[in-house]
This record gives structure tokens, sequence and C-alpha cells, in this order.
């Protein structure tokens, strides 16, 4: 239910989400993530196609801004509206970087 | 996709008829976070013949996560149990209730601390920030232990 592409370029990481970030997806995007972020200086979530997300999906993108604010920049593009409406109830619109 | 076993679900159809149109559909089914996907197609199902918008039809999918998912991991642990889900639409206004019934250790999700959504991200913590969603999005949110069951119920005006 969470299709998971990763491009990378150089030091920098692109992950594009498509479908759902939810309580079953999130261990997965977790995973890729933990064997990923070595080296990486800038790393890009492209949510155009992420339809969803819970707290679950929250935990994840948390954790990677954590880890990013040590090695790097952490930048989320194209996010929709409905998901946009999650991260400003949650306060996440204000600790993410979004274009 | 349905099975009739504990850890499957049963579903009940049924229709209410008092003054306005009311339907009510019930799921029964194992509090297992694998079962996430069938309660939350149960949900959508039954949103999408009520006509909910998209972004209504998100919010309650990220509240029935929270509330289901809270059931699976703590209700019964490390025993296992069932959930019931009851599904109430109401046209005229449009209206969507849902509750939670589970017969797992007292539990009242609300009484929670609310987590403190304006700190940094090294400060903040997502502990407690599901059931907030949930208060935040939904018109109205209540719990009660009866009958040895925990029963929380979310409405939300489509």
């Amino acid at each position: 239910m969470l299709k998971i592409e990763q491009k990378a370029n150089g030091s920098e990481l692109t992950f594009a989400l498509e479908g759902r970030l939810d309580t079953t997806t999130a261990p997965q995007l977790e995973n890729e993530l933990r064997k990923s972020l070595s080296g990486v200086e800038s790393l890009i979530f492209e949510f155009e196609a992420l339809e969803y997300i819970s707290s679950a999906g929250l935990r994840v993108l948390l954790s990677s801004q954590k880890q990013m604010n040590k090695q790097g920049e952490m930048v989320i593009r194209n996010v929709r509206p409905e998901i946009m409406e999650i991260f400003d109830v949650t306060g996440f619109s204000d600790i993410l970087t979004i274009e | 996709m349905r099975r009739d076993s504990v850890l499957g679900g049963m579903i009940f159809n049924g229709r209410i008829s008092c003054g306005k149109e009311k339907h009510v559909k019930e799921l029964v089914i194992g509090a297992r976070t694998e079962n996430l996907d069938q309660v939350i197609a149960f949900v959508d199902e039954n949103l999408e013949e009520a006509d909910c918008s998209m972004k209504a039809q998100m919010q309650i999918d990220v509240a029935v996560e929270e509330i289901f998912v809270n059931i699976a991991q703590y209700a019964y642990t490390p025993a296992e149990g069932e959930a019931v889900i009851r599904l109430d639409t109401e046209k005229n206004p449009g209206a969507v209730t849902i509750t939670f019934i589970d017969s797992g250790v007292p539990f009242n999700p609300l009484a929670v601390a609310e987590p403190d959504v304006t700190l940094s991200a090294k400060d903040r913590k997502v502990g407690g920030l599901g059931i907030f969603m949930v208060k935040r999005s939904m018109d109205d949110v209540s719990y009660e232990y009866a009958d040895n069951k925990n029963i929380l119920t979310i409405k939300k005006n489509i």
C-alpha cells in the first residue's frame, strides 16, 4: 500500500512516496531510511502521490528530521492539502521544511 | 477477504428508522494491527456511500487508525481479544458516528496529557499525538467504561 522510490544523486537522496504512510507501512520506510541515510546531506521527500499519513508516518518523518539536522537538510515537496492539514494541526509544518 | 473467525471480521448491516434516515453497520474484528487495512476498508466503504468529502474521509481514517491501533497494541496485551466497531451515518445533516468497544484493560485515552506541538524537532516527541489528532479533527469525542468495556465514540459532521 506504500510504494517507495529512491533516487540518489551524489550526497542528495530523494524518496518518492506513493500511497499510504500508516501503522502498517511506516516500518517499511523506516527500514529503507536506516539503510540509506549514511553520508546523505540533502534528503528530499516527494509527496505528490502520498494520499494519507497517520501518527506512525509522522513519527518516521520526525526521526528523519532529527537525523538530518545533524548531517544536512531535509525537504518535503508537493504536499497534498489533506496532508498539509495534518502537518498544520500537529505543529509539524513548523518543524519540517515544506516546499 | 472477511472471515467468520475470531481474528477475521463479522459484519452486521442494519437500518434503524427513527424520524430521520440512519444506517448502522458493525464490524467485529480481532484487535490486531494486521487487521488495520480491513478496518479502514470497512469504514471507507461506508463513508463513500455517505458522500463524505476527501478531507473528512482522511480525518476519519486517521482517527480510526489511531484508535484501533491503540486497542490492538494495549487493550489485551499479551492476550488477544476483539474490537467492535459500530458505524452510524446520518443524512440531513450529514454526520458519521463511530463507536469502538473493547473488553480489555480500562483506559481513557482522553485523559492522556496533550503533547506540546510548539516544540522544536529536537525536543518533540510523538507520544500522545494520535489521540491529539483525533480530538482536534472530530466534532465530538467521548469515552465511557461500562459493563467491563471501554467505549469510545467519535462523531464527525460531513
